[in-house]
């Protein structure tokens, strides 16, 4: 089945490796991955769409949270939380055909974003499911190229991110380990 | 210019000093010179092997040996890429170990340099985390963070990869003194509540049995895990990682279970009705065929590690945390709920323990002998006469680890020192060169087989060298034996290049190195053998030449149930 999983990390070199070969590592089959910087431009914001068992999503969470630059991984699949992508489609379609498809944009909110005199470029963004269904009515109408964004989601959760203080150094690690263990 | 602007070179040895490295076991090379020029005149010993998996091998025997975090040391390319199986192995025992290398200068680093690796891609899943150093500013922090990361929580390998600009540029340096990994969570205390259920689990329980492994082990909680089963007085048996976690003479202690486990440690597996796990992970040569495994039982898991939780089997009371502060908590609980509790059960579980003792009885582990060779089981129980539970042994992966792991007693941890989860043939001898850097006071063994001794033969010059009185005992058969084990029993007798006629003589061999070697193959020679190399101050070759076609029993056939052993060799059928 699809898992969604949103990941807050460390803006680190390396950083998008370490998750995506985990992934592999283990196994997991990525049918997204969208990533980009956070309000603060030192953490980044991933969303990952995996294929995987149901009675593996527990275990995916964890193997990612177990990365040092991963701040917090949860599991969103279930909500609650907002699922979106964006795609864009080129329609090659006929003269007598264009104002059907401008219509059929318009029933799908989506926008035109390039118009020629063999189709248009459009762009919408929606949950997934939908755009499935715009994609399906587009090609009814030509000649289709689509880009797809992958899911970016956002968890309505107020799940609080929990990080580690910092450590002092020079000391011994077992009373390093004294102040961490004080949660 | 200041004085006290420091290469990068002599930073990254002040940090190492402020960890209390003693030694780093490496090799130099060429984007290395300038941290070996820095080494040239400072205090922290350098170990010279012969090879850079080598290094990564000495530093787990080191770290193993200890619980400190060993170090190693390589350069670019080749260097690096050497280390990779020391690391995996590391990572799959959950070995501290800190690996330095050296990179190419970052203006070169993407135009395929001499010696260029993508160290820093190539090790990413070979290693707990790893960093790569573009800018001596950095340096310092990572030097700390690395050697924090690789003893707390889980323990592993952690790599920083350093470019030679970095090793040769100036700053000012200023020592760390604090360390912020936000994402870095280390779960150590447990579950209060958890731990309460836990202990009612075990008062309620008619048949409870301890499992303990390398957690154990890594979180020095020998003495706590010794505790608890006596205060609840359950059979406890270690896997191939946990040995020596509980006294090998302790009279709770069963043996290990698993795929060469024993009858009684087996079987008491698949008749308890409550299993605490302790730092273990169910790995698949303990459990056998899961969906067999345990069949009556509850689950209590105990990790650092959440992920391990309900990873193979699911657990019934998870608790999250380290052994040495969760134990003594359940201990308490435990403690608090004896009065009621305590007795409740107590008919049942005098039966449970006859059970086992008569399982013991049926199957016990004992070393065969023969009058006219020397069975590889009579070698084990040899060595374990003269170790009489003290000795370290860093064994290499093969029938020897096995027969070794049933048969030599453990009465401490830290003394067995194994290649388990990844299995790296030519481990042995160069994890006893780390073993007994780290422990002088120690007689160290290194029992290995004929094949894998020949990968790791160039290390006879680190032990000659550096004199390491390290008695190195050649199981020798003349086959890699466990693999011609398997072609016997599962591959129709078609043994396919598993036979290694040729071998060293090992007199000239040892003696080439300077040092005393010799092959025994009476058997009425061995004891003495084995003491004359004990007894010997330096370091010491011994070959012993056991019967070929001997093999490890009990075994549990490969996707087998763990109480489905084949507990002797095949019979011949009467005609």
């Amino acid at each position: 089945m699809q898992q969604i999983i949103s990941l807050l990390m460390e803006n680190k070199p390396g950083a998008l490796m370490r998750v995506t070969g985990l992934l592999s590592q283990r196994g997991y089959n990525i049918e997204s991955l969208t990533v980009a910087r956070t309000l603060d431009p030192t953490l980044s914001r991933m969303t990952i769409t995996v294929d995987v068992e149901p009675i593996m999503r527990a275990q995916v969470i964890k193997q990612m949270n177990k990365l040092i630059n991963v701040l917090q991984a949860i599991d969103v699949t279930d909500g609650p939380a907002v699922n979106r992508e964006l795609v864009l489609v080129r329609v090659r379609t006929a003269q007598q055909n264009r104002t059907a498809v401008l219509k059929e944009a318009e029933i799908f909110q989506a926008r035109v974003v390039d118009s020629t005199l063999e189709g248009f470029a459009l762009e919408v963004t929606g949950d997934p499911e939908r755009l499935d269904e715009f994609v399906d009515v587009m090609g009814s109408y030509g000649e289709i190229e689509i880009t797809r964004s992958g899911i970016v989601s956002m968890s309505l959760d107020n799940k609080k991110l929990r990080l580690s203080p910092p450590v002092p150094r020079g000391a011994a690690i077992e009373e390093a380990l004294e102040l961490q263990g004080a949660d | 210019m200041s004085s006290n602007l420091l290469s990068g070179a002599k930073i990254l040895l002040n940090c190492l000093a402020r960890e209390n490295v003693e030694c780093i076991f490496g090799y130099p090379g060429g984007v290395t010179l300038p941290l070996y020029d820095a080494l040239y005149d400072h205090t922290i010993k350098h170990v010279l092997v012969r090879h850079e998996e080598n290094a990564a091998f000495a530093a787990q025997g080191y770290a193993r040996a200890t619980g400190k975090v060993g170090v190693c040391c390589a350069t670019s390319g080749p260097g690096a890429t050497n280390l990779v199986t020391g690391l995996v192995d590391a990572m799959m025992d959950s070995i501290p170990i800190v690996a330095l290398t050296g990179q190419v200068s970052t203006k070169l680093i993407g135009s395929d340099a001499f010696q260029e690796a993508d160290t820093f891609g190539i090790t990413r899943p070979a290693t707990k985390h790893n960093f790569l150093v573009k800018n001596i500013a950095d340096l310092p922090q990572v030097i700390h963070e690395a050697f924090y990361i690789a003893a707390t929580g889980r323990p592993g390998p952690v790599l920083v990869d350093v470019t030679k600009d970095v090793f040769q540029a100036q700053a000012h340096y200023s020592p760390v003194t604090e360390i912020h990994l936000p994402g870095y969570k280390v779960y150590s205390e447990g579950h209060g509540g958890q731990i309460r259920r836990a202990a009612q689990m075990i008062w309620e329980a008619e048949r409870p049995f301890v499992y303990a492994g390398g957690g154990v082990i890594a979180g020095n909680a020998s003495r706590e895990l010794v505790s608890l089963v006596e205060q609840i007085d359950a059979p406890a048996v270690c896997t191939l990682m946990g040995l020596g976690a509980i006294p090998a003479e302790h009279k709770n202690f069963i043996s290990m279970p698993g795929m060469h486990g024993s009858y009684a440690a087996n079987m008491g597996m698949t008749h308890t009705d409550l299993i605490i796990a302790l730092g273990v992970r169910f790995d698949d040569r303990v459990t056998g065929r899961l969906a067999a495994f345990a069949p009556h039982a509850k689950v209590i898991h105990v990790d650092v590690d959440p992920a391990e939780i309900s990873k193979n089997r699911a657990a019934d009371l998870p608790i999250v945390g380290d052994v040495k502060r969760v134990l003594p908590k359940l201990s308490a609980e435990l403690q608090s709920l004896a009065g009621e509790m305590k007795a409740k059960n107590a008919a049942a579980r005098q039966a449970w323990w006859r059970q086992i003792r008569d399982w013991r009885e049926e199957h016990p582990l004992t070393a065969e002998r023969s009058e006219t060779e020397i069975k590889p089981q009579h070698l084990m129980a040899e060595i374990d006469r003269l170790s009489g539970g003290r000795a370290i042994v860093a064994s290499d992966v093969g029938q020897h680890q096995m027969w070794a792991a049933q048969l030599v007693r453990f009465n401490e941890p830290r003394l067995w020192i194994n290649s388990g989860g990844l299995g790296s043939m030519g481990f042995g001898l160069p994890a006893a060169i780390g073993a007994q850097f780290a422990r002088p006071d120690k007689l160290v063994f290194a029992v290995v087989g004929d094949g894998g001794f020949q990968m790791s033969i160039p290390e006879l010059a680190t032990i000659a060298y550096y004199g390491l009185p390290i008695k190195i005992v050649v199981m020798n058969n003349g086959y890699l034996g466990m693999v011609r084990q398997w072609q016997e029993l599962f591959y129709n007798n078609r043994l396919s290049q598993v036979e290694l006629s040729c071998f060293p003589d090992v007199e000239k061999l040892a003696g080439a190195y300077g040092f005393t070697g010799r092959t025994v193959d009476d058997v009425r020679e061995l004891a003495k053998a084995l003491e004359e190399a004990v007894g010997d101050a330096g370091p010491y070759l011994l070959n012993v030449k056991v019967s070929p076609f001997e093999n490890v029993f009990p075994m549990v056939p490969a996707g087998g149930a763990i109480n489905e052993m084949v507990l002797r060799p095949p019979q011949p059928v009467e005609a």
